[in-house]
């Protein structure tokens, strides 16, 4: 593998001291390649904000180290004293590593073209071809005619992909996603996920996501790191984490509406099911009944139904009968916009 | 009717315009210099302050300490207080010239409290954005604070104003000059009500008129309505 684009050792953050001292972060590992799409999921207050805030500093961590396409931005001295880049290598690091937030925060007095000008101006691009490039980006997210419009005259995700727009203006090697999709309504996320994945692929930008949405991670995301109360419960590919979670936190966010897994007998065959925008889901489990004679329990179920369209996921648990099992499962498969995977129980 | 009002303007039409003119003059001076110096000051307390882009305990203290005793003297008294050093400074005590300094140095934290609470009306996610793309505490300044605030720091404006011109009012007392001065010594002293009277009105519609020009134009630049 190459060297890591985001590398983070020990990595601890606390909060004012004392009685009153919150370990936001305590002793984070995490090794993010260039080129991925990476999640981190968690609870509110996992301190997945805190974690990717320490990434370009907008958080100064209370020990440990950073390392960012080979710049240290934090590190432990050989007395053990915790040192940080200089404010002003730190914001050349920052053109390198931007960020896209769950409020946009856009520029509200300035033009979509403006806003994306605005990195180009700081460091001193000169207008006209920030103008152009600008003008390019805009293209790109697919807002070329909203150039001359005020963020006010948009909607939530149209300010998003200004938003993007402008954290690409300076050609970062990573963009960081601070639940930038949370404000959306579904479908708007689905296009937002769609566009930064796009641009992963088209401009080999690693994307960090951070969100509390399993459909999120599932719908973009490579690899992902389970965040529980500021330590990483755990971290590897998802497709692995999904089918089979380990730690209690990872059952917790996999398992829909807060299924315990040691409700259900050791061996259950289970399948988990995540819908993203096809068909409602009653009818699935009903035609599966019909159209296969299989008949499945609702195991969890965390789904909502948006304009007749199914978000969200649901845990089945299959039929003993290993043949019925394979049937259901294919059938589950063959529906569109519906994910499943074959997932295994720990007691 | 007709011959009233002329007759009134013969006696009164240079005094009052005169007067309306050294009003202008000084309320517009005092303005623009208690702005140069308060702009800046508000701007530090914004960026000073311990959640600020460059936080300074020390200086954010010292700052807010003068601006608050500059807030806290009364007009009147400071006008009074200071004249040796207006003379020192403009050769004079009275007149409009005399009545610039006592009124830039009352108006200049009046000034920097009204910047600095339009500035932090400003959402501290744009500013961390700005922070995280890499910008410098100067560029925050001039690129996302004042002209996110510029709306607000306009409306702010009518208020500043409205409030100089109320000083100039008192600092009329002591022989400024404008229309507060007219108004006390023709009107109080020498007992001319309707004089008095019509200094009120030109006071009345220059408060008027400052409201909606600013008001008109904060909207026009709000790119947040439209
Ligand atoms: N500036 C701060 N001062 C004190 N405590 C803080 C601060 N920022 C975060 N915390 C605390 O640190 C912990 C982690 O917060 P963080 O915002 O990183 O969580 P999160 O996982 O992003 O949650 P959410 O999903 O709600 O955004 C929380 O307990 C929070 O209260
Ligand atoms: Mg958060």
């Amino acid at each position: 593998m190459s060297e890591p684009i985001i590398q983070i050792q020990n990595l601890s953050k606390v909060f004012g001291s004392g009685e009153t001292a919150v370990h936001a972060l305590d002793q984070i590992d995490l090794e993010i390649q260039p080129g991925e799409i990476f999640g981190i999921i968690g609870l509110s207050g996992a301190g997945k904000s805190t974690l990717v805030r320490c990434m370009n500093l907008l958080e100064r961590p209370t020990s440990g180290t950073i390392v960012v396409n080979g710049q240290h931005l934090a590190w432990v001295e050989e007395d053990g004293r915790q040192s940080f880049i200089s404010e002003r290598e730190l914001r050349q690091v920052r053109r390198n590593i931007t960020m896209i937030f769950q409020g946009f925060n856009l520029l509200m007095q300035r033009t979509c073209l403006k806003n994306v000008c605005f990195p180009m101006e700081l460091c001193g691009v000169p207008a006209a071809e920030a103008r152009k490039r600008a003008e390019e980006l805009l293209d790109l997210v697919g807002l070329k005619e909203k150039a001359g419009a005020y963020p006010a005259q948009l909607s939530g995700g149209q300010k998003q992909r200004v938003a993007i727009a402008r954290a690409l203006a300076t050609n970062p090697k990573v963009l960081l996603c601070d639940e930038a999709t949370s404000a959306l309504d579904p479908t708007t996320t689905t296009s937002i996920l769609e566009l930064l994945k796009d641009l992963n692929h088209k401009l080999g930008v690693t994307v960090v996501v951070i969100t509390h949405q399993m459909s999120v991670i599932e719908e973009i995301c490579t690899r992902v790191a389970i965040l529980d109360g500021g330590v990483i419960a755990e971290q590897g590919a998802v497709e692995e984490i999904f089918s089979h979670p380990t730690t209690d936190a990872a059952r917790r966010l996999v398992y829909p509406g807060g299924v315990s897994v040691q409700q259900y007998p050791a061996g259950t065959h289970a399948v988990r099911v995540a819908f993203n925008g096809g068909t409602a889901y009653q009818p699935l489990i009903a035609s599966l009944a019909i159209d296969c004679g299989v008949k499945v329990n609702i195991l969890g179920a965390d789904t909502r139904n948006i304009d007749g369209k199914a978000f969200g996921t649901m845990l089945l648990g299959l039929p003993d009968d290993p043949n019925d099992a394979a049937r259901a499962l294919s059938y589950i498969r063959s529906q569109p916009n519906v994910t499943a995977e074959e997932v295994e129980y720990h007691v | 009717m007709f011959e009233t009002i002329s007759a009134f303007w013969a006696d009164y039409g240079n005094v009052l315009i005169e007067g309306t003119w050294e009003t202008l003059i000084m309320v517009v001076l005092s303005t623009v210099l208690a702005y140069v110096i308060g702009v800046p000051l508000g701007v530090a307390l914004i960026v000073t302050q311990p959640q600020g882009i460059r936080p300074h305990k020390g200086l954010y203290g010292v700052l807010g300490w003068i601006v608050n005793i500059g807030r806290s003297l009364p007009f009147a008294i400071l006008l009074v207080a200071i004249m040796p050093y207006t003379r020192f400074l403009v050769g004079t005590a009275i007149g409009v010239r005399g009545a610039i300094p006592p009124l830039v140095i009352s108006a200049a934290p009046f000034v920097a409290r009204m910047v600095e609470t339009s500035l932090s009306e400003v959402d501290a996610g744009v500013v961390e954005a700005a922070q995280s793309m890499g910008a410098s505490p100067l560029q925050i300044v001039r690129k996302v604070y004042l002209p996110e605030a510029m709306p607000s720091l306009v409306l702010g404006g009518a208020i500043s104003v409205v409030t100089i011109l109320a000083y100039t009012a008192i600092a009329g007392m002591v022989g400024a000059g404008g229309l507060g001065s007219i108004a006390i010594q023709y009107g109080h002293n020498r007992g001319i009500t309707s004089l008095m009277w019509v200094t009120v009105v030109f006071l009345i519609i220059f408060v008027q008129i400052v409201q909606w020009v600013f008001n008109w134009w904060s909207k026009r630049i709000d790119k947040r309505l439209k």
